[in-house]
C-alpha cells in the first residue's frame, strides 16, 4: 500500500483546467513550432500548418455513464482525467501521445465482438452490450507504471479476468492466456501505415501466464472515471495488469484464448532485448536506455511538480502477486 | 511607381541581414519563451517534461541543421550575405541544447545528482548527446569576433567539429527513440546529406 499525502503542488480535481481549454494552448504551440524550430518534418500528422486555418469540429467519440461498485476510499492523487484521456500509448491511432485522441475519435466499436476460446469446454463470444451486462461492474483505483518510467492513478471500471475465463471452463492443457486487438487498418491509421505505426507488428498481441490471468487484480476494464472507456484508452474492453508495465495491458481486445504454449508478445517481438514476457514492475532491472528505478508521477501541476519517486516491486502490489514468481530470477525473466 | 518599387526593394535588399536575423531571432525565441511558459502553467499535454524535452531537443537539432544549410546556399546561390547569420543560428541551438540539458536535469531527473550522472554514463544515446552538448559549448565560448581573431589557424580546426557534433546528434536521435524509425531516418539522411555537401573539404583533410 503506497501511503502519500498530498503536497501543495497537489491540486485537486476540481483545479484542473477545462479539457477544450488545455488541447487549444496546445495547438498554439505546435503552430509557433512549425515555422521555428519546433519541426523541419512534421512530428504528427495533425501538426498541420493549415491547421491554423481550418478550425472544423472534430467527431467527437460517444461516452456514457456506468453504474458500478464504487471503489473505497484511497489516499492516493488520482491522474486527471484530462490527462489519462490525453496521453496514450495506442500505437494503431499513431506514436506520440497525443495521437491517439486526435485520431481515434471516429472510432467504431458497436457492433463488437469478444471471443473466448481455444482451450476450454465452453467457449463463447461477448457482443457490445454483454461487455457492460454479463459482469458485476466495480470500480478499482490502479496504479499504471508505463516501461518509460512514468506512471499514473487511475479509476478503472471492469471485472476481473478469471470471471470471464472461468466461465469458458478451461481444460488441463490451458496453461497461458493470448490476448489480440482489433486488427482494421481502415480504422486504425497505425495499422495501414508502418511509419504511424511505429513498426510494430498488428494486430498487437499479448499474453499472460494462466495463474497470472486468473489473479484477482488483474482486471478487463470497460470504463474509467465513471463512464465507458474513451477510444483512445482501449474502449470498448481493455485489460489492466497492475503489477506489470502498461504495454502488457492490451486495448479494444476481439480474442482472448487459452493456449497451452507462451504467446507471442507484440513489444517482445519488436526488441526482446528490451521487453520482456513477464514485463514485471522491478526498479532493479534497467531498461538498457533507461533507469527502471525511479518514476515520474503525473497529477496536477506544471514543470515544477516534483513528482518523481521511488517506484516500487511489481509496482507495489508485490502482496498479492509475488508469490507467483518465487522460484524465477526476475533478471532473466525481465 | 516604378521608382517606388524600386527604392522599397533597395531597401529590403540593403537590409536584407538585419530581417533575416530579426526573422531568426522571433523565429527562435518566442516559440522557447512560449513552451516554458504554458509548461509551468501545466497546460502542454499530460506530460509537460516530456514535451519540454522533446521540443528543445528538436529545436537545437534543426537549427544546427540550418546553419550547416548556410554555407552550401551561399555557394550555389552565390548569396555570400548569408554568412553572416550562421552563427546567429549556431547560438540559438546551442541554447536550445542548454534547455535540452538544463530541463532533464531539473525537471526530468529533478536535481537527483546521481540519477543524472548515472544515466550519462550508463545509457550510450545520452552519452553521444552529452559529447555533441560539450562540442557545441566550446564553439559558443569561441563564436566571440574577438577570439576568432585571437584564435588564428585553431578556430577553425576547433569550428571543424561541428561536423562530428552534428553525427552525434542523430545518432543520440536515431537511439533515443522507442520504435519507428522513420523520423530518425529523415534525419539522419539529411544530416549525410548535408555533409556530403562537404566531401572536398573532407577529401583535402585526409590527403594532407
Amino acid at each position: 500500500m503506497l501511503i502519500k499525502t498530498k503536497k501543495n503542488y497537489q491540486l485537486s480535481e476540481n483545479e484542473v483546467t477545462a479539457e477544450p481549454v488545455y488541447h487549444d494552448r496546445r495547438q498554439v504551440l505546435k503552430k509557433m513550432g512549425y515555422l521555428g524550430a519546433g519541426t523541419l518534418l512534421a512530428q504528427s500528422a495533425s501538426a498541420n500548418p493549415l491547421d491554423f486555418f481550418s478550425n472544423k469540429p472534430d467527431k467527437v467519440f460517444a461516452q456514457r455513464a456506468l453504474s458500478f461498485q464504487p471503489a473505497g476510499e484511497s489516499s492516493q492523487i488520482w491522474t486527471p482525467e484530462a490527462k489519462v484521456t490525453t496521453h496514450n500509448n495506442f500505437y494503431e491511432f499513431g506514436t506520440n501521445k497525443s495521437d491517439p485522441v486526435e485520431n481515434a475519435q471516429g472510432f467504431n466499436v458497436n457492433p463488437w465482438q469478444l471471443s473466448i476460446s481455444g482451450e476450454v469446454d465452453k467457449p463463447y463470444t461477448l457482443g457490445y452490450d454483454d461487455l457492460f451486462t454479463r459482469f458485476d461492474l466495480e470500480e478499482r483505483i490502479y496504479r499504471l507504471r508505463c516501461v518509460e518510467a512514468w506512471s499514473m492513478v487511475i479509476p478503472w471500471i471492469g471485472f476481473s479476468l478469471a470471471e470471464v475465463i472461468k466461465k469458458a471452463a478451461p481444460n488441463s492443457r490451458a496453461k497461458y492466456v493470448a490476448f489480440e486487438t482489433l486488427y482494421d487498418p481502415k480504422q486504425m491509421p497505425g495499422q495501414a501505415s508502418r511509419r504511424l505505426g511505429g513498426g510494430v507488428q498488428y494486430p498487437y498481441v499479448e499474453g499472460l501466464r494462466i495463474d497470472e490471468a486468473m489473479n484477482p487484480l488483474t482486471l478487463l476494464s470497460v470504463g474509467l472515471y465513471g463512464k465507458t472507456l474513451p477510444a483512445q484508452n482501449g474502449a470498448p474492453i481493455r485489460l489492466v495488469v497492475p503489477w506489470k508495465y502498461g504495454f502488457k495491458s492490451i486495448k479494444s481486445i476481439v480474442s482472448i484464448k487459452l493456449v497451452e504454449k507462451k504467446p507471442p508478445t507484440s513489444w517482445n517481438i519488436l526488441a526482446a532485448n528490451e521487453y520482456g514476457f513477464y514485463a514485471n514492475v522491478n526498479p532493479e532491472v534497467d531498461h538498457p536506455r533507461w533507469s527502471q528505478a525511479s518514476e515520474r508521477r503525473i497529477t496536477s501541476g506544471g514543470l515544477f511538480a516534483r513528482n518523481r519517486i521511488a517506484t516500487l516491486p511489481f509496482n507495489g502490489y508485490g502482496e498479492d502477486v509475488a508469490d507467483m514468481y518465487k522460484n524465477m530470477d526476475l533478471k532473466v525473466n525481465y | 511607381m516604378v521608382a517606388n518599387k524600386t527604392t522599397l526593394k533597395s531597401v529590403f535588399l540593403e537590409n536584407r541581414v538585419l530581417l533575416l536575423k530579426i526573422t531568426i531571432h522571433l523565429m527562435s525565441l518566442l516559440p522557447l519563451v512560449a513552451l516554458y511558459l504554458l509548461a509551468f502553467d501545466d497546460q502542454l499535454g499530460a506530460d509537460p517534461v516530456k514535451e519540454v524535452i522533446h521540443f528543445t531537443g528538436m529545436g537545437g537539432f534543426n537549427l544546427l541543421l540550418l546553419s550547416l544549410l548556410i554555407m552550401p546556399l551561399a555557394k550555389k546561390y552565390r548569396q555570400a550575405y548569408l554568412l553572416q547569420v550562421r552563427r546567429l543560428l549556431g547560438l540559438y541551438s546551442f541554447t536550445y541544447a542548454v534547455c535540452h540539458l538544463l530541463s532533464f536535469l531539473a525537471f526530468e531527473v529533478q536535481f537527483d545528482l546521481t540519477l543524472f550522472f548515472n544515466e550519462i554514463i550508463d545509457r550510450p544515446y545520452i552519452t553521444v548527446g552529452v559529447g555533441a552538448f560539450i562540442i557545441l559549448l566550446s564553439l559558443a565560448f569561441t563564436s566571440l569576433n574577438s577570439l576568432k581573431r585571437s584564435m588564428g589557424k585553431s578556430w577553425q580546426k576547433l569550428h571543424n567539429w561541428v561536423y562530428l557534433a552534428v553525427l552525434l546528434i542523430a545518432l543520440h536521435y536515431f537511439w533515443s527513440v522507442k520504435s519507428g524509425l522513420f523520423d530518425p531516418g529523415m534525419y539522419a539522411v539529411i544530416t549525410v546529406f548535408l555533409l556530403s555537401l562537404r566531401r572536398e573539404k573532407f577529401k583535402r583533410w585526409f590527403k594532407k
